[in-house]
């Protein structure tokens, strides 16, 4: 009647290949051609660019709330990079690197965050699921992409994103436990940024890695340097490879950090300190990305500052067309379901009648105390 | 024709459906090798093999998410909760996302999937198998909940559930699985979603109900018209969401008394809505104050108790006769 050790055929492993200085380790190096890397920074200026001019945007009242991705950029890129274009990707609310270098048109995502529902159609051509608010969710639907690319025979796999907060809900664990037992297609990367709002990730889950959370489904973990845009690269291509391969899924945990807000609702002097912020500032994944180009000679500083004129332009036209859109008061009665049914279609008449009277508010003529209804209401 | 109970009807329709369509799948906690704890999967995992009869872990969520994830990729799940009282697991995933995919994504990806779950009391089951909750379902906006109340009609609305363009919530009176045998074409049927049926004419009152409560409702019905020359019109509403208003406010027009009977909590329950339209469209007609007949504001009781706390003739017959006679 032994008692001993059990010997688990799973592993986790911790991948960094990009120090803080740019220096690659190279037998780590996923070896991409200058075309492949300056393809990579770009959707890395861009995305951060872009996160930069949501802040202002905000700030000016001209979107909603915004959920900043400053910092995050490399853990989101990565994974969108390796996909192929048939592939699918799941994303949280925090990968806009991932989403724009996917094919999402731009102002789609600012629309989004303005307030309107045609953010969240996926443009044609694109196999991804829209931003999804409620935290791992989307982990299940993930799965079940996963599933029917399983079943229809093919070699195309699933990557969903969820949070390290997200690791904490069901879904996550409802996802991988039938992705492990099905051998599903499937990539989960959890984006590890240290903080769900303000409980830190020690408070989420004492478990010392969330990548080892992968061994209780009967799969790997990998935990990796998330501000590394080559380590995420690698670590994702591997983890496709061997989802595309009939191997089942993996698991991918993004050590990545929050640099701003969680939205620009809150306030994280009330939980965190600046000090630790600060700590994070070297591990940049951007300009660490950039000393490495830098020092590879694939890109020079005039080339950037070209680059960065035409990212501003880009962001700049896509800003001037989000806001240009006239949403169809109409859309929302006509998606709820294929057809309205009669009670719909009343409900529809009812509010087009309130639409084009002309004792409506914001139509000009505000009711008056003269106004018979309003004699009789008194 | 073929005698038919209302598990083999369903049966029967999964059956016809699977067969015609390559991309309808049904996954669930035990559908597969154990044919489902009602035995309504029977023969399936059989004949169409584990890629399209899934034995599914006991995780309700994941039956629904995954659902979802499989509809985006071209498929026609049917998600089967063992229970109703097990169903709520998968809440979010219906609220979040099975019934705004259409409408968040502007109709790019829509979730063309059924959710079957057996519901309401009357079998002696254990605690949290016995509840009726379909308001809870009904409530939600992009979600459509048909509830049958006979073989023919389930197996006619459960295929129109799997080929309809949107989700279903198909809510299945287990009391009615093996009570009573009908008649059921050789031939595919389909019914319209959406529509209720008038099952039996009469002048004197209109009782409206559906699911289990169908059967003292008619139980009731034949009563009236036995024992008290009261002759009712008898709607079986069919599905909740959307719900067939203008069959309801024909028949008030005609007879100008209303008794709605459900299992189901009174407060915000099927009920309210029913006679809320009746009052916005058919006010003038009422001679009578509307009556309801529901189950009560309780925790469902364990089943020692649960028949008191159900609709049953003599409830629908009292009820019937206080409005006829105000």
């Amino acid at each position: 009647m032994p008692r001993k050790q059990i010997e688990l055929s799973n592993r986790v492993e911790y991948l960094n290949i990009l120090d803080l200085e740019g220096n690659a380790d190279a037998a780590l190096d996923p070896k991409l051609d200058a075309n492949e890397l300056r393809k990579l920074f770009r959707a890395m200026l861009l995305a951060r660019r872009y996160d930069e001019r949501m802040l202002k945007l905000q700030r000016q009242g001209r979107i909603g709330t915004y959920g900043p991705a400053l910092g995050q950029e490399a853990a989101s890129l990565g994974p969108a990079y390796v996909l192929g274009k048939d592939d699918w990707m799941a994303p949280s609310f925090r990968e806009p690197a991932g989403m724009l270098y996917r094919g999402w048109p731009m102002e789609k995502l600012i629309l989004w965050w303005g307030g309107n529902e045609t953010g969240s159609s996926t443009p044609t051509g694109v196999n991804d699921t829209p931003i999804c608010v409620p935290v791992s969710s989307q982990c299940l639907y993930a799965a079940g992409i996963a599933w029917g690319c399983k079943l229809k025979g093919g070699k195309n796999v699933a990557l969903g994103f969820v949070g390290d907060g997200g690791t904490s809900e069901g879904d996550f664990h409802e996802a991988l436990n039938v992705a492990g037992a099905f051998q599903l297609p499937l990539v989960i990367v959890i984006q590890n940024n240290h903080w769900a709002i303000s409980l830190p990730r020690q408070k989420q889950s004492a478990a010392q890695t969330l990548a080892q959370k992968a061994i209780a489904y009967g799969m790997n973990g990998l935990q990796v340097d998330g501000n590394d845009i080559l380590a995420m690269v690698a670590a994702t291509r591997e983890a496709v490879e061997h989802a595309r391969s009939g191997k089942g899924p993996m698991l991918i945990e993004a050590v990545t950090y929050r640099m701003g807000v969680h939205t620009t609702a809150d306030d994280p002097k009330k939980y965190r300190t600046e000090e630790e912020v600060a700590c994070w500032q070297p591990k940049d994944p951007l300009e660490r990305f950039w000393k490495y180009l830098a020092k590879k000679k694939v890109m020079d500083e005039k080339a950037r500052e070209a680059l960065e004129a035409e990212l501003a332009e880009q962001i700049t036209a896509a800003v001037a067309k989000a806001e240009a859109y006239e949403p169809d008061i109409t859309e929302p009665f006509r998606h709820s379901l294929a057809e309205m049914p009669p009670t719909l279609k009343e409900q529809f008449a009812e509010f087009q009648a309130y639409m084009d009277s002309s004792s409506r508010p914001d139509n000009g003529s505000a009711p008056s105390a003269h106004d018979p209804l309003m004699s009789r209401l008194h | 024709m073929a005698e038919l109970t209302m598990a083999k009807a369903l049966n029967l329709a999964l059956h016809e459906a699977m067969a015609e369509d390559p991309t309808v799948l049904l996954l669930g906690q035990d559908v597969g090798q154990d044919e489902g704890v009602f035995r309504i999967s029977e023969g399936l995992l059989k004949k169409f093999g584990a890629d399209r009869v899934i034995d599914f872990p006991v995780a309700e969520s994941a039956i629904a998410g995954v659902s979802v994830g499989m509809c985006l990729t071209g498929f026609k799940p049917i998600a089967e909760m063992q229970f109703s009282g097990f169903g709520y697991h998968a809440f979010h995933q219906v609220e979040n996302h099975i019934s705004r995919f259409r409408n968040r994504t502007r109709g790019r990806f829509t979730c063309p999937m059924v959710i079957r779950m057996p519901y309401g009391a009357g079998i002696r089951a254990i605690e949290h198998h016995s509840e009726s909750r379909e308001a809870i379902w009904a409530h939600l906006p992009g979600l459509k909940v048909v509830v049958p109340s006979g073989p023919r009609n389930a197996r006619a609305l459960l295929r129109a559930s799997i080929f309809d363009p949107d989700p279903v919530m198909f809510y299945e009176p287990k009391a009615c699985y093996r009570a009573f045998k009908e008649e059921v074409p050789d031939e595919p049927e389909t019914m319209e979603i959406g529509k209720a049926q008038v099952v039996r004419t009469g002048s004197d009152v209109t009782i409206i109900s559906y699911g289990a409560s169908m059967r003292p409702v008619l139980e009731a019905a034949d009563d009236l018209s036995l024992e008290h020359q009261v002759e009712a019109d008898v709607i079986d509403l069919l599905s909740l969401s959307p719900m067939d208003t203008e069959t309801i406010i024909a028949s008030v027009k005609k007879t100008g008394r209303v008794v709605v009977v459900h299992e189901a909590p009174r407060t915000c329950g099927p009920a309210g809505e029913i006679i809320a339209r009746i009052v916005e469209k058919a006010l003038d007609f009422l001679e009578a104050p509307i009556a309801r007949v529901t189950g009560y504001d309780l925790v469902m009781p364990y089943f020692n108790l649960e028949r008191h706390y159900m609709p049953d003739p003599l409830k629908v017959v009292t009820a019937v006769r206080d409005v006829v006679s105000y």
